[in-house]
């Protein structure tokens, strides 16, 4: 069988690295990623191992990588992808990518700390002419005042003698827009009747340096008189944060200065223009070297990172690893060593020990395997070389989605969207895509692939094409013998509304449909009694065989750990119990689609009350026996099964119990004995058996618990006894979601197509109306049948795969091998 | 409305799915992949068969039959004969 039927060999292998050559070796595993380390040194602490400091510096650089990355991105630039192989570099190159790195992020520093100085002070210049070329009226001049003019008296009245200065001073500024309301109020607050205050938006707009942003300032001129006033006005504006700048009584001086500012801004434009090249050349480099330097760091931090799980020999010439590998890859791990060990002139060596530890699981698949491998993995990683059950879910997962789901329709549209994926699946633009949702569904292509065309097989057999039956081949009922023997004249049939065919009589019933469910019955009423109890049988039916399956494939476990005990012990009493009682059930239903004709229809048996009253040991009188000796046979059976309960709880424990005895009470021949005894203790040690609370067996050393194995035995049998029943109900959801998605689908067509085909009138606004019905039921067949429907199948099928099943054989609580690779970062 | 035998069937879809579960593995040519296409070869076979089967066996004895409406028994009683 392939290598999926249970996982692969995984041992252990000692690894001696000399000191020249391990970094060498290390690197190229990781490069391969066939091993995975194990970690000898867990009683160190992080900041005690041998390779720390290297990590540090590692780390270190990383840091400076970010800064750089988020420079170039906030620069609105993209890093183009690593190309190449880019293994990890020598610890010796560290230094060297260490100093370029920095001197790097120091340049792009400096660059962007003298922009933003130079931004600054362009923003003042702007700021300035703003102001200065800011019309505020004529300023009132100075010759004008002699003492406040007559409009305005002081409030208090002037106790110095004649006024000192008279003379009108200026302050020119500008503020930001949200503070101008307020300067203006204290103002005129604070200073009222001394001062003339004119506010004017400037008139463009100014970039602020830090953010970017356009900013539309307030230029203010305020004309004030007397040396006090004047203080207060500055201390106001200081408060405020305004920027103040000096302001020239004469208009000439003024435009002097404006044209000097101009002049000097254009300069500063000029020196901007070259340090922003300047810039974009620094993370041109950057941009060139990032990438690259990006991904021989995380390499090189992670070879520190595994080397740091070595122990040092003791005579410290060479690191010892330990690693789990695949028996399968150990000449490549021995020809890897040799390679990269050769070139520094020693030799690596490794070489198997034994472990009592569980190895981890492997379990190669490809592309197509991989989704259902997936979803066995979900429920649990299978343990070390326990059966797999997923090369029987690659067919039974989509066979039951189909059961639930079975409509030649909708399993048509999943299977061509699915095939659509498939044969896109090579074009670069379908992998990289980022959605989530999509990535979901394309992950699972080959699983849509298959449940679709299980689907459509299901959908022939329920003849079910978007809820419309087929006649592919002529039914089997004839309503013309029917009508014809039971004088079924026109004006009998107009009052009866509903008439029902009998069986019984000749010619109405030729024969079973060939293929799937007859015609007629999509054109009945009562076509749920037949459906519920066809599919109810059906689902009882699927529901012990798959149990069954899962009890026999326990069989392979039992066999490959060598605990035959468990096959009579264990496997025998669960399949009699479960085919005893479950598996005679199935019998009865078909035993009664066999024998009983419709002659009998009338007192046909009932399986249900038959089955319960073996339960119950009673009879019901009026439920005839389905064959005879029933009673007997089914005494039998219950009987039989109900002894199978202590054999099922007591065998293993007993069984044990003596084989520890009897290897304690005779210790010379334990050598042989105990040998065998370890063995089989390997093989039973808690996590590897298939039923993982088993306990240990009694090996030399080891204590035989009686009261934990009794225990573990008896959970063990009261899960599957009373599981056998709860599960076999379970399978039911078989009937519920198919029977939902068979009445969802007929809703769909009768309320809407239905009645876009109805409808009567002019061709032309029927035809336009169809098409509008037709657009509203294709959507809400994909969204509700398609994807409602097929998510809820699909949970459910997984369910009945996950508890159902795998309870009966499989105990999920492994451990994948996760080799040490570099391979996130080179994709 | 046209006789449909049992045996007929039960011979067709017995060798088809037989063919496909018992004689296919032998002709899965040899490669990684042997074990898991045998798998599901068998594993499609039995799940195929056994659904059909359980269809088909289902509608051998009718014990009862369809109610149908009687514009369906008018409209039905010519067309299918």
């Amino acid at each position: 069988m392939g290598s999926m039927f249970r996982s692969e060999e995984v041992v252990l292998v000692q690894l001696f690295l000399p000191t020249a050559a391990a970094y060498a070796c290390v690197s190229q595993l990781g490069e391969l990623g066939l091993v995975e380390f194990r970690d000898l040194n867990e009683s160190v602490s992080a900041f005690q191992r041998r390779f720390t400091v290297d990590i540090r510096r590692c780390e270190e650089l990383e840091k400076t990588f970010t800064f750089l990355e988020e420079q170039v991105r906030r620069a609105g630039l993209a890093l183009p992808p690593p190309e190449g192989r880019l293994p990890a570099p020598p610890p010796r190159d560290l230094l060297r990518i260490q100093e370029e790195t920095e001197r790097l992020a120091q340049e792009l520093r400096d660059v962007q700390g003298n922009h933003q100085a130079l931004r600054t002070q362009l923003h003042q210049l702007q700021l300035h002419s703003a102001v200065l070329q800011q019309n505020h009226g004529p300023p009132p001049a100075a010759a004008h005042t002699d003492g406040p003019s007559s409009e305005r008296t002081p409030l208090l009245p002037p106790r110095q003698g004649p006024h000192q200065d008279l003379r009108v001073n200026f302050v020119a500024g500008a503020v930001e827009p949200r503070k101008a309301a307020a300067l203006e109020r204290l103002l005129w607050r604070a200073c009222r009747g001394f001062l003339i205050a004119s506010f004017r938006e400037a008139d463009r707009q100014l970039e602020d340096p830090l953010t970017g942003e356009p900013v539309t300032w307030m230029t203010f001129l305020i004309s004030y008189w007397g040396e006090q006033i004047g203080q207060k006005i500055r201390k106001i504006t200081d408060c405020f944060h305004c920027h103040i700048f000096p302001f020239l009584e004469e208009e000439a001086a003024r435009h002097g200065t404006l044209q000097q500012l101009q002049q000097q801004s254009q300069e500063l434009q000029e020196v901007l223009r070259e340090t922003e090249g300047f810039l974009s050349q620094v993370l041109g480099q950057v941009q060139q070297l990032l990438p690259r330097g990006l991904v021989q760091v995380h390499k090189m931090k992670a070879v520190y990172l595994a080397l740091n799980q070595c122990s040092v020999s003791s005579t410290h010439k060479c690191l010892v690893a330990e690693a789990w590998c695949a028996t399968q890859d150990l000449p490549a791990l021995q020809q890897a060593l040799r390679e990269s060990s050769s070139e520094a002139g020693v030799s690596a060596v490794a070489h198997r020990i034994s472990s009592r530890d569980m190895p981890p699981t492997l379990i190669r698949t490809n592309r197509f395997t991989a989704s259902f491998q997936s979803i066995v993995d979900a429920y649990g990683v299978g343990c070390y070389q326990e059966v797999n059950p997923a090369p029987y879910t690659i067919i039974t997962f989509p066979f039951l989605f189909a059961v639930m789901f079975g409509d030649v329709g909708h399993g048509l549209l999943m299977f061509l969207f699915a095939l659509a994926m498939v044969l896109a699946e090579n074009r670069p633009a379908v992998r990289t895509a980022q959605n989530e949702i999509w990535q979901t569904f394309f992950g699972g292509r080959y699983l849509l692939l298959l449940m679709g065309l299980f689907s459509i097989y299901t959908g022939f057999i329920y003849n079910e094409c978007f809820s419309r039956a087929t006649t592919i081949f002529p039914s089997g009922w004839s309503v013309a013998a029917m009508a014809n023997q039971s004088g079924w004249s026109d004006a009998f049939l107009s009052h009866h509304p509903l008439l029902t065919l009998d069986p019984n009589v000749t010619g109405v019933f030729l024969g079973p449909y060939p293929f799937g469910i007859d015609p007629v019955w999509s054109l009945a009423t009562n076509h749920l009694s037949f459906l519920n109890s066809f599919k109810m049988k059906m689902s009882v039916i699927l529901g012990v065989t798959h149990m069954a399956f899962g009890v026999l494939l326990g069989v392979f476990n039992h066999v490959h750990f060598r605990q035959g005990h468990r096959l009579l012990l264990e496997t025998m009493p669960e399949l009699i119990f479960l085919l005893g009682l479950f598996g005679y059930l199935v019998f009865l239903v078909i035993y009664k689609w066999l024998c009983v004709t419709v002659t009998h229809a009338a007192s046909a048996p009932s399986i249900l009350i038959h089955f319960i009253n073996m339960f119950l040991f009673s009879s019901s009188p009026t439920n005839q026996p389905l064959y005879s000796g029933q009673e007997v046979v089914q005494h039998a059976l219950v009987v039989l099964a109900l002894a199978m309960v202590p054999v099922l709880l007591l065998g293993t424990p007993l069984y044990l119990l003596h084989r520890w005895q009897r290897s304690r009470h005779s210790p010379r021949p334990a050598v042989g004995q105990q040998a065998r005894c370890v063995d089989s203790s390997d093989a039973c040690e808690k996590g590897w058996s298939s039923d993982e609370e088993k306990a240990r067996c009694p090996g030399g050393e080891e204590e035989f618990v009686a009261s934990e194995v009794l225990m573990h035995q008896a959970i063990h049998t009261i899960e599957f006894c009373l599981g056998c029943i709860s599960n076999t109900a379970s399978y039911l959801r078989l009937w519920a979601l198919s029977l939902a998605h068979a009445q969802l689908s007929e809703v769909l067509w009768a309320m809407v197509m239905r009645v876009g085909l109805r409808m009567c009138g002019e061709v032309g606004v029927v035809s336009v109306v169809l098409v509008l019905v037709f657009a509203a039921f294709a959507v809400m067949t994909v969204a509700i049948l398609l994807v409602m429907e097929g998510l809820s199948a699909f949970l459910h099928a997984l369910r009945l795969h996950w508890v159902e099943f795998q309870n009966k054989f499989y105990a999920g609580t492994g451990y994948k091998l996760s080799p040490f690779t570099f391979a996130i970062q080179d994709e | 409305m046209t006789t449909h035998s049992f045996a007929l069937p039960i011979i067709i879809f017995t060798t088809f799915w037989g063919l496909i579960g018992l004689a296919g593995p032998w002709f899965v040519p040899k490669g990684p992949n042997r074990g898991v296409i045998i798998t599901m070869l068998m594993a499609t076979a039995v799940c195929c068969y056994l659904f059909w089967l359980i269809a088909i066996l289902a509608q051998l004895n009718p014990l009862f039959g369809p109610q149908l409406k009687n514009e369906t028994i008018w409209y039905v009683r010519f067309l299918w004969e």
